[in-house]
Order: C-alpha cells, then sequence, then structure tokens
C-alpha cells in the first residue's frame, strides 16, 4: 500500500512457459522464493521497484512527522515521537536491505528517490501544521499501513515478508501512539478538539487515496495477485480500512467529512459496511505526479541532507582505505 | 553524487539469548567493521533484541546454488545474491 | 541537605540532558547515512530519558508541585541552568559527534562519581547511565577518529570544530557556589576534579584523529541562566505548544 496500488506486476517476459509455470507452481505451493532461486524478470523488477517505493515512503515519512519533534508539547509525547520516526527509519533500511538482495543497491536507490524518478506514498506530499496532525497520522497512516502490512508478512519473496514481519512488530506501538494524542486532544479544552477535527478533516480523505486507484482502473493487479507479491485488492483494503476507522472516530466524538458515509448492510457478503463518497481523483493523479503541497520540499530536504553528507559518506570510506593500507604495511612489516 | 565507492554492504546476524544460535536478520551499509558493529547494534537490536552481534561484508559470504539442489547435489559456489557492487570493477574501468 | 540547593543540582543536570537531547533530535531525518538516523536518535532518547527521572525527582525535591513537564517548558530562559556546550546548534555532523564526543566523555566520568552520591536515585541513574554513556563515547569517538582522519575535507571540518567547540569545554569542569555546596554535601562529584581524567581520555582520540588541540580562555554563563543567543530559538520552538496552550493536557 506505500506503493499505492500503483505497481502492477508486468507479464511480459523472455522465460519459457515451463520455466513460468514451474516458478507459479512453486508460489501456488505457498514455497517462498530467496535471493537466488530462479525468478521471471518480472517479478523481480516489479519487487524491486514495489519493496524501492515502501523503503522510500518509510525514509519521507520520517519528515512530516520529525516536524513536530522540537515541538512536541510533553517530554513523554517527544520521546514517543523521536522513537515512532526512528523506527521508521529501521523499517526503511530493512526495506532497502530487502531490495538489496534482487540486485539493486541502496546507492542507486537513493539516487532515483532524490531524482524524482523513484515513488513513493503520496500521503507524505501532505503538510503537518499543527500537533494534532501527529495524531492524526499516526491513527490513519499508519493504520493504514498496517491494513497492508500484515498480508505482506505472508508475499512469497522471502527477504521482503521477514523485513514485513519485523516491521508489523515494531508498528504495533505507532497507531497506538497516533490514536492516543487523538483521544487526548478530543477529551480536552474546545481549541484541542477543534485542533483534532482539523487534522482528521485534512487527512481522512488523502488516508483513503492511500490504497491507490479503484480495481477497475488498476493494471496489472492480476499478475501481482497471482505471484502473491499483493495479496489483497485496492478496493478491499479501502473498505477494510473505512470500516475499521469509522467506529474509532466516532469514539473520538469527530465528525467525518463525507456526506455521502452511510452504513449498507449488503456490503461485505451481507456482513455490512460502510459506503462512502467519491475520491477526488484528479486531486490523487495531481500529488502522485509531483503537484501536492510538500512533493518538491520533501525532495529538496532529503537531498539537502545528502549533500550535506556526502562529506562524511567519503571521510568514512577514506579512513576504512587507510586503515586498509596501514594493516597491509604492518603485515608485510611482520 | 560524487562518492566514489558505495559504502559497503553488511550482513548481520544477532543471538538473542545464550543458547541459541546467531540469526540473519539483515542487513546495513558501514564502511568498516567497527562501524558496522555499532550500526547492527543501532538498526537490529534497538528492542534489547541482542546478545551476540556478527557483522560479515556480503560479498565474503559464499552461498550454495539453490538450483543445485536434490540428490546431484554439486556445491556450486556463488554470492548470496547478485549485488552491484560484489563484483569489483577496477577505477579505470569506471562507473559501471 | 537544603531542598533549594538539592533541587538546583538536579536541574542544572536535567537541564544538559533534555537540551542536548532537543538537539540531537533535530538530525532526525537528516542524517549522512539512514544508519546514523538511527544512531543519533538512540542518543537522544538516553539523554531525554535520563532528564525525565532527573526533572521528575527535582521536582518532588523541590516540594512545589511541578512536574517533569512544568519544569522542562515552563520556565524563563534565565532559570534553565545547562552548561552552553549542550544548548551550541547541531552544526555540520563533525560539530555534533565532536560535542557529543566531548559531554559523553565528561559524563561518564561524572556519573561513576555519583555512585558514591547520597541521592539514592541519582545513584541508580548513574548505574544506567554509565553503560548509555560509554556506548555513546565509542560510537562518537569512531566518528572523530575516521572524520578527523579522513579526506582533507572532514580534517578541516573536523579541526574547525575542535576551535569552535573549545570555549565551551571549561564549563564542564567550573565549580561555582552551587556545585561547591552540592559537591561538599555529597550529592554531586566536584567537577574540577574530573578535568585531568577528562583530557587524558579525550586526548588519545583526537590524537588519533589528527586533529590539534585549542587551549582558550573558557566562556561561562548557562550554570547561572546567562545563555548564548541561540537558546531563545531554542526554546522559541521547544515551549510553543504549551505557551499557545496553556494549561492544557496533550
Amino acid at each position: 500500500m506505500y506503493s499505492q496500488g500503483l505497481i502492477g506486476a508486468k507479464t511480459d517476459s523472455d522465460e519459457p512457459p515451463e520455466f513460468l509455470a514451474t516458478f507459479q507452481a512453486r508460489i501456488d505451493a505457498d514455497e517462498k522464493i530467496e535471493p537466488n532461486d530462479p525468478m521471471p524478470a518480472g517479478y523481480r523488477k516489479t519487487l524491486v521497484r514495489q519493496i524501492g517505493q515502501h523503503a522510500h515512503s518509510e525514509v519521507i515519512g520520517m519528515l512530516p512527522e520529525g516536524n513536530w519533534i522540537t515541538r512536541a508539547p510533553t517530554l513523554r509525547r517527544k520521546t514517543a515521537l523521536l522513537a515512532k520516526v526512528q523506527d521508521e527509519g529501521g523499517h526503511g533500511l530493512y526495506l532497502y536491505s530487502a531490495a538489496e538482495t534482487l540486485g539493486v543497491s541502496r546507492r542507486q536507490m537513493t539516487e532515483e528517490l532524490l531524482s524524482g524518478r523513484a515513488k513513493y506514498s503520496s500521503i507524505f506530499n501532505y503538510p503537518t501544521p499543527t500537533w494534532a496532525d501527529i495524531g492524526a497520522i499516526g491513527w490513519l497512516v499508519d493504520g493504514a499501513a498496517i491494513m497492508n502490512q500484515i498480508p505482506l508478512c505472508r508475499c512469497s519473496y522471502g527477504p521482503y515478508a521477514r523485513a514485513m514481519i519485523r516491521v508489523c512488530k515494531e508498528e504495533s506501538f505507532h497507531q497506538r501512539q497516533g490514536f492516543e494524542i487523538m483521544m487526548t486532544l478530543c477529551k480536552g479544552t474546545q481549541a484541542q478538539k477543534d485542533m483534532a477535527q482539523d487534522a482528521f478533516n485534512r487527512w481522512w480523505w488523502p488516508s483513503l487515496m492511500m490504497f491507490g486507484p479503484h480495481d477497475s482502473d488498476s493494471t496489472n493487479s492480476d499478475q501481482s495477485m497471482l505471484w502473491k507479491i499483493k495479496r489483497f485488492t485496492n478496493d478491499e483494503l479501502r473498505q477494510k480500512f473505512v470500516d475499521a476507522t469509522v467506529p474509532q472516530a466516532e469514539y473520538l466524538g469527530l465528525t467525518i467529512p463525507d456526506k455521502d458515509l452511510k452504513w449498507n448492510p449488503d456490503k461485505n457478503d451481507g456482513r455490512g459496511g460502510y459506503g462512502f463518497g467519491a475520491l477526488d481523483w484528479d486531486e490523487f493523479w495531481s500529488v502522485v505526479k509531483g503537484n501536492g503541497q510538500m512533493n518538491r520540499d520533501r525532495i529538496r530536504v532529503k537531498k539537502a541532507g545528502w549533500d550535506n553528507g556526502e562529506w562524511v559518506r567519503e571521510a568514512a570510506l577514506a579512513h576504512a582505505k587507510k586503515r586498509k593500507a596501514r594493516a597491509a604495511v604492518q603485515h608485510a612489516a611482520e | 553524487m560524487n562518492d566514489q565507492q558505495e559504502i559497503p554492504l553488511w550482513e548481520v546476524f544477532i543471538r538473542p539469548r545464550n543458547g541459541l544460535a546467531h540469526r540473519h536478520c539483515g542487513s546495513l551499509h558501514a564502511a568498516d567493521a567497527t562501524m558496522a558493529l555499532q550500526a547492527a547494534r543501532d538498526v537490529y537490536t534497538r528492542r534489547g533484541e541482542g546478545q551476540s552481534i556478527w557483522v560479515v561484508p556480503s560479498m565474503q559470504i559464499t552461498a550454495s546454488d539453490p538450483t543445485q539442489k536434490g540428490e546431484n547435489f554439486e556445491a556450486q559456489e556463488d554470492k548470496i545474491y547478485r549485488h552491484p557492487t560484489f563484483y569489483e570493477v577496477p577505477d579505470e574501468v569506471g562507473h559501471m | 541537605m537544603d531542598a533549594s540547593l538539592h533541587f538546583d543540582c538536579l536541574v542544572r543536570l536535567a537541564d544538559d540532558h533534555m537540551i542536548l537531547g532537543h538537539r540531537l533530535s533535530e538530525w532526525c531525518g537528516h542524517a549522512p547515512m539512514l544508519e546514523e538516523d538511527l544512531a543519533l536518535p538512540n542518543i537522544a532518547l538516553d539523554l531525554l530519558g535520563q532528564a525525565r527521572i532527573l526533572y521528575d525527582h527535582a521536582g518532588k525535591i523541590e516540594g512545589k508541585g511541578r512536574n517533569e513537564d512544568q519544569l522542562a517548558y515552563l520556565r524563563l530562559e534565565r532559570d534553565y541552568r545547562n552548561l552552553l556546550l549542550c544548548e551550541r546548534p547541531i552544526g555540520d555532523f563533525g560539530h555534533t559527534v565532536l560535542r557529543q564526543f566531548y559531554f559523553a566523555s565528561f559524563m561518564g566520568l561524572y556519573w561513576s562519581e555519583c555512585q558514591n552520591s547520597n541521592d539514592q536515585i541519582l545513584r541508580e541513574v548513574a548505574a544506567k547511565a554509565i553503560k548509555e554513556c560509554a556506548y555513546h563515547i565509542r560510537h562518537t569517538g569512531e566518528w572523530v577518529i575516521r572524520l578527523g582522519d579522513g579526506t582533507d575535507e572532514s580534517h578541516q571540518r573536523m579541526q574547525n570544530a575542535v576551535a569552535d567547540l573549545a570555549p565551551y569545554v571549561g564549563e564542564m569542569f567550573h565549580m561555582d557556589e552551587t556545585s561547591q555546596q552540592g559537591a561538599s554535601a555529597g550529592l554531586i562529584p566536584d567537577v574540577s576534579k574530573l578535568a585531568a581524567t577528562w583530557h587524558a581520555q579525550v586526548a588519545p582520540v583526537l590524537a588519533e584523529a589528527t586533529l590539534e588541540t585549542i587551549e582558550v580562555k573558557p566562556i561561562l554563563g548557562g550554570r547561572s541562566g546567562q545563555h548564548g543567543e541561540e537558546m531563545g530559538f531554542l526554546l522559541t520552538d521547544l515551549q510553543f505548544m504549551q505557551r499557545t496552550f496553556p494549561n492544557m493536557t496533550w
């Protein structure tokens, strides 16, 4: 879902049908594919993009929340937020690590991100102007992410699945932290309630957009599902998210900014679910294509950090080289 | 991007408690072994998961060829995965 | 022991850790590599954790009902008593690791002495903090070496960091009336006695980093609330929410 349901596996490939069939049989038998296993080029390529995009999202995601670490209103909130943002960096790292097993380097992926060629979840292109945004992000954005991440723990590619298991273990406190912030605000003063409602109004629709285009508009979803890189469709996950979140919003006393939101007893095979209004797909595509409020700033900040750190990385490599040379000289002298 | 070389990749193995074996938990980038060990502690043991940490340069690990499974298992030795930096290109050849 | 003196000594320590933890947290998302985006927050979390325990303890000693947040967020600038070293801006990565190395080396010795304090909570904090400090010293010390003895550029930047931080080293070892009384009362160490050991520990690292040390006259003021100009901006960020929305629960 951090790939925003935009990455569909390419089906055209050069491999002979027997090869593809053997591979598919392994997937169907729920075998895990590991780094040196034979795999279709399309499988490898799709995973590199999907895992890469997921990793980039975690790393960019550190910025909207990191924005509030120095202004967190209490020491407890400050340390929790710092730990959360640190976790996100860690998740990015696990995912880059998984992607690297597929033949791409961290540096290549970094270049692609900073040049704008690689995408990341567009949710992070929205600004965080108030403290309540931190609560909303933890509750809604992490909530949406968890919906996608748990099924991915069973995805077919071993390193990705294992990275997701690690991520999911750490994720549990993130959403709780966000929801707790919202609860505190919603039980607080009028100013705090207004702050919470305002943040919710701004984050609700973008959170629904995190799940990507409608299934009918999603290209190549089927192959991803067949290869077990994707476990649920965009609409399935979006529906699940709405059904889980609406009662939480009602508990908080928040008004959902959707006049079309309505309980529908026929949804979910008769179990019932919420019908909701149409997403603004113009906004969705506009933000995905780079015209959200924060797109350019996010990349500019990451690029500045990367450029400002170049001398550090070069120094580390230079020192390592010097050490090796000194050790070699010493060894030769002995 | 002017880093002449990429900062090397290391595989990390952690033994969470005495009595258990080290388990592979992922990789990270560091310029040398000392920093790799420290990074491993920061990245993979933040919740106290580690007793003992091993770090190994990824390209130093030799892996069996998975296509050689079964009765005719002949150890064809390979790298653990095909990473762009595992195959050293001399500086004179330039960026590849 | 006089409660007011006890409070003052604890708050100085708490402020050092909170302010420096705050500074370090500014790096999150901007570090030279992702691995450091995890390492620096680890150090910051250790410092903030120690600060919280110390503020809580100080508030109880003071006995006026001030909790950790009221102390951390609601004092006037003149009432913050941290070392100037701790409030200095983060600068480049070299400045950050050198400042941290200096402070962690100092605190390693300080906490070691605190194991003899007659304040039980201080002894407990010290027991845990010594281990955390050991890691901070190692991590930042290794970076100082690599950056000092790396490239020409990194060497120059580290040399600049040494020059920029030199005036703020002395304050760590400066004793004033409050610290004299605190030491005499068996609460805190006499920091002037830590200077020689500190220099003996730090000098070899700087030497291995091929850096030249500089001796300058110390700039003092933090312990009496006379801060540099950057403190005002730091507090603007820190106190923003509490000042804009007074008396609310977060």
